[in-house]
């Protein structure tokens, strides 16, 4: 499994960089996902999405879907991606710790 | 898809020129954006299967067992024996070439070895080889060659670029099967712990959770509640669906990618919205939460285990039938495997529309209908309130899904149901449609993102069909019937007709439908406007 070092931390990440396991998550790895997002200052809001992925994510084993975030959040998708470059999937969950949702989707 | 090509550069790229060598002297490389990551460990373990470890295709040396061609020789030997299909299948082609350019991925990609005939060829090679008289008499004069590792590799990047749509076997004049072929093919390299985590993923969530999402039942209840305040949102009904209850008439699957994923989600909502209409009796299950069955996409154990969880609920349930959603290869797991499979499902009763009294005989022995039918049913028999004005922003075409068109012959029930809640509605070159649709360019569990290049341009047929009825009728929305199409039409005209949206077909319905009760309706079930405003709706 490829790995990261970043600020005296290594992380261990499958092919599409994401974090291998939500255990290993910590502030610094956001930092490192936000120098790849090409996210200059991260924000209250930025934490909020964040926050609210990991909460969902820790009482349900998966991320929520588009809509459920965005009610969460009260943010629109539209403002997520303004958040988050690459959109929640490949940004904000990626920053978050947790994996891709995987099937019909 | 920030390396892609522009789409004018990525069509100008695909060269057809067939190659001068024959095809078993051309190497088979291993291309970034053609194939899927592997499968990892931990899933491959939850279904039992071997375990090779971390890998990479683009590997040169692969994990194989010490044992790897005694695997492969038993385990194909094993199959002829026990289907007598497989063995037919690799008997009886002539090589006519009919089949050569029926495929989306080799009109895509130009690559001769996704030309039908010759992917079928990659395993019928060994088989002359291994288990012919003349092969084993006359070697390579007989077509036959030596398993290789190059050869495994070689099974790994072409059955994965296959989608067992079987566009293919309809222009076969013998009938064979190809999506059996790579099926097998990729039966044999999964013995072997070779496998795609896009696909093995969702088997082993969908065995251990319940659906290919991983979604546990008290997350799945309150999706289902987030979409009914949605649904009363717009309409001011409220909704209460019932999870697991037993006794219920008729108990509802759909795949998991309609609750979790939009465009599926307004789908799901129209579901409800009719099911609630008609008052009927129905409820959803926790348990057999996924109507997909990425078990096709594996191996026919897999597929036997995840299918039969939805007749075990059912049975538990106490359900006289099963109403299935708007879901591609579920149906040709229901229609052509389930009898044999896991049926004859004899406890439970054939499907009787409990509104208009229809027996579905064509569904007698599997007890599941697929809700086109139903809803056709009921519109035939003037059971539904409907306003088509309210799609009237919507120029509609219908895609044929490959396996509810091709596996069971649905073919009229979309259209007369779109035709009835739409006033648009316009239809595709006639080679494009029916049983000769073409595929998405994502289906058999290909629709993940790393593979984005091939889906592309697997996708280019259809994309260009609809790019003609874009340009000569206006149209703006696609209809489907599949959840692996509302996953993978959004990006795919994204890429080559960004104009056009995509639906499924109780959405429009859902739009349409006129419930006892409902508020004036501003807006369509993705809160967008009943009606665009007039400069928008001047364009093309």
């Amino acid at each position: 499994m490829p790995t990261v070092e970043f600020e005296g931390n290594t992380f261990n990440v499958d092919e599409d960089g994401f974090i291998d396991s939500f255990d290993n998550w910590n502030e610094s790895w956001v930092r490192h996902v936000k120098e790849q997002e090409g996210i200059d200052e991260l924000t209250d809001e930025h934490w909020k999405v964040i926050n609210v992925l990991q909460d969902y994510y820790q009482k349900n084993g998966i991320a929520p879907m588009v809509r459920v975030l965005s009610k969460l959040t009260g943010f629109k998708l539209k403002y997520i991606y303004e958040l988050f470059p690459s959109g929640p999937g490949k940004g904000a969950c990626k920053m978050a710790g947790l994996p891709k949702p995987t099937g019909c989707v | 898809m920030g390396d892609l090509p522009k789409p004018d550069e990525m069509y100008e790229s695909i060269d057809h020129t067939p190659p001068e060598e024959e095809w078993e002297k051309i190497e088979s490389p291993i291309t970034p954006g053609r194939y899927a990551y592997p499968a990892k460990d931990k899933n491959l373990s939850i279904m039992e299967f071997r375990t090779p470890g971390e890998w990479s295709p683009a590997d040169e040396e692969w994990p194989l067992p010490e044992n790897w061609q005694q695997i492969i020789h038993e385990g194909f030997k094993e199959r002829l024996e026990k289907y007598r299909s497989l063995k037919i299948f690799m008997d009886t082609c002539v090589r006519c070439g009919a089949c050569a350019d029926k495929c989306h991925y080799f009109i895509g990609t130009g690559d001769p070895k996704n030309m039908p005939v010759v992917r079928a060829e990659l395993l019928r090679s060994i088989y002359r080889n291994d288990f012919t008289t003349a092969g084993k008499i006359l070697k390579k004069l007989s077509g036959g060659r030596e398993l290789t590792k190059e050869v495994i590799k070689e099974w790994f990047a072409y059955f994965y670029q296959c989608s067992e749509c079987r566009r293919c076997s309809v222009f076969c004049p013998y009938g064979i099967d190809t999506a059996e072929v790579t099926m097998m093919g990729r039966e044999l390299l999964n013995l072997l712990g070779l496998n795609i985590n896009w696909i093995m993923e969702p088997v082993a969530n969908c065995f251990r959770t319940g659906n290919h999402l991983g979604i546990q039942p008290q997350a799945f209840k309150e999706i289902v509640e987030f979409l009914c305040d949605d649904i009363e949102e717009i309409t001011g009904i409220k909704i209460n669906p019932t999870f697991n209850r037993k006794g219920a008439e008729i108990l509802f699957i759909t795949p998991s990618g309609d609750y979790f994923a939009d465009p599926g989600t307004y789908t799901f909502m129209g579901y409800l919205m009719l099911f609630e209409a008609l008052g009927l009796d129905y409820t959803l299950s926790t348990y057999a939460s996924e109507g997909g069955n990425f078990g096709l996409f594996t191996s026919s154990d897999a597929m036997k285990k995840l299918n039969s969880k939805m007749y075990a609920e059912a049975k538990r349930l106490g359900v006289k039938w099963i109403l299935g959603g708007e879901c591609g290869h579920m149906w040709r797991v229901i229609n052509q495997y389930m009898d044999t499979m896991n049926g004859p499902a004899d406890f439970l009763e054939v499907p009787k529309s409990p509104i208009t009294g229809t027996v579905f005989n064509n569904a007698s022995s599997t007890k599941m209908v697929h809700i086109t039918e139903f809803t056709a049913d009921l519109i035939r028999h003037n059971k539904l309130k409907l306003d088509p004005s309210r799609n009237d922003k919507f120029k509609v075409t219908y895609h044929d899904s490959c396996n509810p068109a091709r596996a069971m012959g649905l073919l009229e029930e979309p259209r007369y149901v779109i035709n009835n809640v739409c006033n648009y509605f316009y239809e595709m070159p006639e080679n494009t449609i029916r049983e000769q649709t073409f595929c998405c360019g994502s289906g058999s569990g290909l629709n993940t993102e790393e593979v984005m290049d091939l889906r592309l341009r697997g996708g280019l047929p259809r994309a260009n069909a609809v790019k003609h009825v874009h340009e000569k009728y206006g149209v703006n929305m696609l209809a489907c019937i599949c959840a692996i199409d509302r996953a993978a039409f959004p990006p795919l005209m994204e890429y080559w007709v960004p104009e056009v949206g995509t639906t499924g077909i109780h959405e429009l319905v859902a739009n349409a439908l006129v419930m006892d009760g409902e508020k004036e309706r501003t807006t369509d079930l993705r809160f967008e406007p009943l009606k665009e405003e007039e400069d928008e709706a001047d364009e093309g």
